[in-house]
């Protein structure tokens, strides 16, 4: 009978999967069980993509840029790659430290790129010592990515990185050996099933930019008129993939439009009309102004995300829900996952479990607040 | 295969442990104690694994109790033939997605498309349901699906609804659903408390309960109180209420859209 078993087809045709979980207290603890969670939702991807996102791993690093780089290609394109990244990088910023990202080569992965990360600080000239810090950082990694040939900054945060690569999410967790490796108090994660783009490492999710990643199932059918619209403000999409243009959304409107979560979610997210003509005078005047100004912003198709940055986590899905999103809470822990079985595997009792409506941001963040904590209690030794 | 599992002091039952099992071992397993005759499976530590009680068609009917403690994955119970599936706890989405026959009760809540394409048997659920629940349930001659939700919907409840009957209890607060019944064209939705014009689809006629409905919903909700004693319900009082019945205004809504 189990040879006949391993003749069928075992794949289902399925959707990705996207996970969170965040200590609101702050601590830290292992990428294990997050690995743990997604490979119970191993059916969900296909294996041509998995990620993960932790935040709180760097904290010897913490003042420092973490830029993770993967150069592309045959041997030398990599060499090459890397050559002229370094070139560019070693002008624009003090580089404190760098390294190879440490791999398992017991975990067998297609096609591997080098992968290398730098911990850095701004080194400014001319005009540029006008810039933030922060839109320096941007501007660089916006550069490095559309302008270097195989070089690609896919992690550019403090005290945060992600890490990606085309496999299951369980295979690219023990392949950078997140379970043994890094302590976060936050960790989201995502396991891929391609639908409109090859599968390739820069591909996988999470996209990020800044401290901020965005894990995403679903499909933004709105991408065109998304892409057009943030590459007014300077963004360059160089990653076949429509969840970028989250990423670079909700770094406009968070950063540089200074917005609140809970706006920045009815940009993506509206509320259709009708609901809009229901609402008392002064709410319709802000949705109303909302949807006009930012309507290049709305995110069409169906979708689930989860946001992450410096401590805290979102979850958000498209206004009908035609992707799942199930959150639950369990102490100080809070999680967002694509399913329910994938967060009672690791915490097998919960406190409350429940689904938001489309288009309702879930918001979790430390307690107190993040700025000072962040600094000072969380990012104690490794 | 390795199995873990013990049997009880009835010869007709036994005890499963899912832990380590995937989805197609789960359900092969299923499928082989009901041909070997059992009559109540229990299974423990289930987690994620999906479309259990699928599969288990049998010419001469047969019928088992499977008892599920855990969280099962999605499309628990789909095409379900006459079995009865009882969850202690959650279930996630799809749950008798196009069932036949046969009894599903979770004593949690369910998650989306709750009860889709579902053509016969019951569905019990103690909590709420996700969007989407009933979407185009449907009826045929004697075979009538029938879903009880001890909460509420979120929205979309009965889109395309083409038969059956849904049933929400309100017991925890107000429907706040949107786009109930949207592309409605056969069935009955009852709702406990009230329902406002425009959180239904412009399908859906919006009534109140009569007293043909009300024996309807005597036998329905007094088989949830049987499910869930725990409640300690009074079927009077429930029944005693503001029902809000919801039906189709054209059995064609979209009949000249592509005319």
């Amino acid at each position: 009978m189990s040879v006949r078993r391993q003749k069928l087809y075992s794949k289902e045709i399925c959707a990705c999967s996207i996970f969170g979980a965040m200590s609101r207290a702050g601590e830290r603890f292992t990428g294990e069980r997050v690995i743990r969670a997604m490979a119970s939702m191993h059916h969900r991807g296909n294996g041509l993509g998995g990620g993960f996102a932790a935040y709180g791993i760097y904290p010897e690093f913490r003042e420092y840029y973490a830029f993770h780089l993967m150069f592309t290609g045959d041997a030398m394109a990599q060499r090459e790659a890397k050559r002229a990244a370094e070139e560019y990088l070693f002008r624009n910023f003090d580089v404190v430290h760098d390294e190879e990202i440490p791999h398992s080569d017991d975990v067998y992965v297609r096609d591997p790129p080098l992968l290398w990360r730098y911990f850095l600080s701004p080194s400014k000239h001319g005009e540029d010592v006008h810039l933030s810090d922060d839109e320096y950082v941007v501007r660089k990694v916006i550069h490095v990515n559309a302008a270097i040939d195989n070089a690609y900054i896919f992690s550019s945060g403090k005290n945060m990185g992600c890490f990606k690569g085309v496999g299951y999410p369980e295979e690219i967790g023990r392949y950078f050996m997140l379970d043994r490796l890094y302590r976060g108090y936050l960790w989201t994660a995502h396991g891929r099933f391609p639908t409109n783009s090859q599968a390739w490492w820069g591909g996988a999710h999470p996209f990020g930019l800044l401290d901020t990643t965005v894990v995403h199932n679903g499909e933004i059918s709105s991408y065109g008129t998304n892409r057009w619209y943030l590459e007014m403000f300077g963004y360059r999409c160089t990653l076949h993939t429509d969840t970028e243009v989250i990423a670079y959304a909700v770094d406009l409107l968070m950063r540089r439009h200074d917005l609140p979560m809970e706006i920045v979610a009815r940009i993506l997210a509206p509320p259709i009309w009708d609901f809009i003509d229901r609402m008392d005078a002064r709410e319709r005047r802000l949705l109303t102004a909302l949807r006009r100004v930012y309507a290049p912003l709305l995110m069409n198709g169906p979708f689930a995300v989860i946001i992450a940055q410096s401590g805290r986590m979102i979850g958000l899905t498209d206004r009908i829900r035609l992707r799942p999103l199930t959150v639950a809470t369990r102490g100080d822990m809070f999680y967002i996952s694509s399913e329910e079985a994938s967060v009672r595997l690791i915490s097998p009792s919960l406190d409350s479990v429940w689904s938001p409506d489309g288009g309702e941001p879930v918001v979790c963040e430390l307690y107190g607040g993040f700025g000072g904590r962040l600094e000072h209690e969380i990012a104690g030794p490794a | 295969m390795e199995i873990s599992c013990s049997r009880t002091s009835n010869e007709s039952a036994i005890e499963i442990d899912a832990s380590h099992m995937d989805t197609r071992e789960l359900n092969g397993l299923l499928r082989e104690l009901m041909l070997a005759g059992y009559e109540r499976v229990v299974l423990r530590n289930v987690c994620g694994q999906r479309y259990i009680g699928t599969r288990l068609y049998s010419p001469e009917r047969r019928v088992m109790n499977i008892e599920i403690h855990g969280t099962p994955g999605n499309d628990l119970g789909a095409f379900l033939f006459g079995h009865r599936i009882i969850v202690h706890g959650n279930a996630q989405d799809g749950v008798g997605n196009t069932m036949e026959s046969g009894e599903i009760v979770i004593a949690g809540r369910a998650g989306d498309v709750t009860g889709m394409s579902m053509r016969g048997g019951r569905i019990f659920v103690k909590g709420d349901v996700g969007y989407r629940a009933a979407l185009h349930m449907k009826e045929h001659g004697q075979k009538r699906p029938v879903i009880v939700v001890g909460g509420t919907a979120q929205d979309f409840l009965g889109e395309y609804m083409a038969g059956g009957i849904v049933i929400l209890l309100g017991l925890y607060g107000a429907h706040n659903a949107s786009f109930i019944g949207s592309g409605m064209h056969g069935g009955a939705m009852y709702l406990r408390g009230p329902v406002r014009e425009e959180q239904v689809g412009s399908h859906v006629h919006i009534s109140r309960a009569d007293e043909t409905d009300m024996e309807i919903l005597r036998d329905h909700i007094s088989g949830f109180i049987e499910r869930f004693p725990d409640l300690a319900l009074d079927l009077e009082h429930i029944l005693d209420s503001e029902w809000t019945k919801l039906s189709p205004r054209s059995s064609r809504p979209y009949g000249k859209l592509y005319a």
